[in-house]
């Protein structure tokens, strides 16, 4: 199938490219994907059995799946609303702001989950606000999404600037000309050519989310059946030299992150009507 | 709907210069009028102003006798045609043309049968009865523009703004666009306000041109006045090509600094002093047997017209000759009449020397003191 691209292509060397592409794929990713899907199975199908019946292993996928979705959700209005000034508001520093968007990237997980923790921990800035309120942010799960928002906005942002910026302002001027009400004109006009990216930068958040480790396990708390992340329980298992137990527990990670990636990828295609030219789509 | 605007001004963000500059016009209903000038002389910026769209201005814009502000939009009953058409990329080709009605508060809207109604209505009108479903990003260009024209006129405008419409359309769909948006302009009784910065469009489809420069309005005028008449030679360069002789008036006759052109009788009432005489290449004509000037036939030449170069002594330039008359001169010894021009002083027209019809029988010319026939 490959070999059928031979077209007349701008690309000089394509089906090199094509090639190398293809072999360098093989390497990082297919090669240790392979290993992970048949390790388990080494000594035959008990391993899988005996996880497949740890109450703890899907424990710590709920907690796992159902924090980085709460924390993607949210990072999506938010997200939004940071793309939001960043293109339209010309406020002063807004420069510095869009460096620091980036900065989740490139700070060490375990400095982010240790700042996270002793600022929203019992004596900490807002952890000891929010406790005179009476909340509990750090050692519970709400202590995980804080960590998982903080991580995944990056990626809504950075999805939806571009598309943000490349709207027309005419598409505005049109709404309203038409009689659309400000609301209506968002609803309608401008937030359905920013879905496609929002659900873009969700799923990206979102399957960061729920690979991320270092920044989460120093707010969690980590109590088996609460607070601990599936990724924590691969390492729980490998220092208890469970190699078995490890890599069936990442294997079936690795399948429900597969699933839950395949429907946002449906999703985003379905917002995507129109706005991509057919057959891209 | 009529529109009236008096002494508007309005400034660039952030600048001192001046974008509109005390614009005063008038539209009245059911006009079909065409804004023209070069880029950044503020067309745009007009149009826009009379849509309601930009920030704060001096002066007045009434549509109807009525200001705008504080009106909302969709009592102001003005449809608005973008040059980039700002067509709604994710919804259907229906859902586009149906939003102006679709955004109605409940009591208003129609219900979904009779929206449905309106839209084949209006496709059916843009000639595009089977589009209805699809997407923008599949139509051509020239189907994109009749359906944001579409869109602007399912709410039932009484003016319609356009802003550029045909300006990334090739030359045969300009051309039945344009016609088409005539008779839909007559059909439908819009007042119409069309922006362009082709003046032969301006003149094919418009009842009346606006031209402007600077920010001003420098003339506005009926089409065919425009080109009889032109208020500055900016006008008449801007309505085509036009030559420029320079010279005097002296006892009402024009006397022009080139040799081998001829002068001309130009009536009483004429102070003398410098003047420029412009007029358009096809309106020369030569003279056989008079003077020194060499015509040399040039390549090319379009609709029965064939191009020379006139050598006129100091300098040369070229005019638009009927075809078979090209060979009825001599390479040498002709003059140029240029009995045809529009006089200009002071970058103002000498009116009304050039409202004088350009009469058959003013071959008559008076040159160096003698009276002679032309060809």
């Amino acid at each position: 199938m490959v070999f059928c691209l031979r077209r007349r292509d701008g690309l000089p060397g394509l089906s090199i490219s094509i090639a190398f592409t293809l072999v360098w794929i093989g390497l990082i990713v297919v090669l240790p994907l392979t290993a992970l899907v048949l390790r388990p199975w080494q000594d035959g199908g008990a391993v899988m059995l005996r996880v497949l019946h740890d109450g703890r292993m899907y424990a710590a996928l709920r907690v796992s799946f159902s924090c980085a979705a709460l924390a993607a959700l949210i990072d999506v209005p938010l997200g939004l609303l940071l793309a939001w000034a960043l293109v339209r508001a010309r406020l002063p520093g807004r420069r510095a702001v869009d460096a620091l968007i980036d900065l989740p990237f490139a700070l060490p997980t375990a400095v982010t989950g240790i700042t996270l923790a002793t600022l929203y921990g019992p004596t900490g800035w807002i952890g000891a606000l929010l406790a005179r309120a009476g909340i509990r942010v750090a050692y519970t799960p709400a202590g995980i999404v804080v960590a998982l928002m903080f991580v995944g906005l990056p990626f809504i942002v950075r999805a939806v600037e571009p598309v943000l910026r490349g709207l027309p302002p005419e598409l505005e001027e049109a709404g309203l000309l038409l009689g659309a009400s400000p609301w209506q004109n968002f609803r309608r006009v401008i937030l359905p050519p920013l879905l496609p990216p929002l659900v873009a930068g969700f799923s990206l958040a979102f399957a960061r989310c729920i690979g991320e480790y270092g920044s989460v396990i120093f707010i969690a708390g980590n109590q088996p059946f609460h607070s601990e992340i599936a990724p924590l329980l691969i390492v729980v298992r490998l220092q208890e030299f469970d190699y078995e137990g490890a890599t069936a527990i990442a294997l079936i990670l690795l399948l429900s992150a597969l699933i839950c990636m395949t429907g946002v990828a449906a999703l985003r295609r379905r917002v995507s009507r129109g706005l991509v030219a057919r057959g891209a789509a | 709907m009529s529109v009236q605007i008096q002494s508007l001004t309005r400034h660039a963000p952030n600048a001192s210069r001046k974008m509109l500059d005390d614009v005063s016009l008038s539209i009245e209903d059911g006009a079909f009028v065409a804004l023209v000038g070069p880029s950044g002389a503020g067309k745009t910026t007009l149009l826009r102003t009379i849509a309601g769209l930009d920030g704060p201005y001096e002066g007045t814009v009434l549509v109807d006798g009525r200001t705008l502000a504080g009106r909302p939009m969709r009592e102001r009953r003005i449809g608005f045609v973008f040059q980039n058409y700002a067509l709604f990329r994710h919804m259907t080709v229906a859902r586009n043309i149906a939003f102006g009605l679709d955004v109605l508060p409940r009591r208003e809207r129609p219900d979904r049968g009779a929206i449905a109604g309106r839209v084949a209505e209006l496709l059916e009108l843009i000639q595009l009865p089977m589009l209805g479903d699809a997407y923008p990003d599949q139509l051509s260009g020239g189907q994109r523009q009749r359906v944001a024209l579409a869109r602007a006129l399912a709410t039932k405008p009484g003016l319609l703004l356009l802003d550029e419409p045909f300006g990334a359309l090739d030359p045969i769909v300009r051309r039945q666009i344009r016609r088409w948006l005539r008779g839909l302009h007559d059909q439908l009784g819009l007042t119409t306000v069309l922006v362009t910065h082709d003046h032969d469009e301006a003149l094919e489809v418009a009842d009346r041109l606006v031209v402007m420069q600077n920010g001003r309005i420098v003339q506005e005028a009926p089409a065919e006045m425009l080109d009889t008449a032109p208020a500055t030679p900016f006008v008449m360069e801007f309505l085509g090509e036009a030559l420029e002789f320079s010279g005097r008036i002296v006892d009402g006759w024009f006397l022009p600094d080139d040799s081998n052109v001829l002068s001309f009788h130009v009536g009483g009432g004429v102070d003398d002093g410098l003047v420029t005489a412009l007029l358009r290449p096809y309106e020369t004509r030569l003279v056989a047997g008079e003077g020194r000037g060499r015509a040399i036939p040039l390549a090319g030449g379009s609709g029965g017209l064939r191009r020379l170069k006139v050598e006129l002594g100091t300098r040369e330039v070229e005019i638009l000759l009927v075809t078979d008359q090209v060979g009825l001169f001599g390479r040498d010894h002709v003059a140029l009449d240029i009995g045809r021009a529009r006089l200009f002083r002071d970058d103002r027209a000498l009116q009304h020397i050039s409202l004088r019809p350009p009469e058959p029988g003013h071959g008559k010319q008076r040159h160096n003191g003698t009276v002679t026939d032309s060809v």
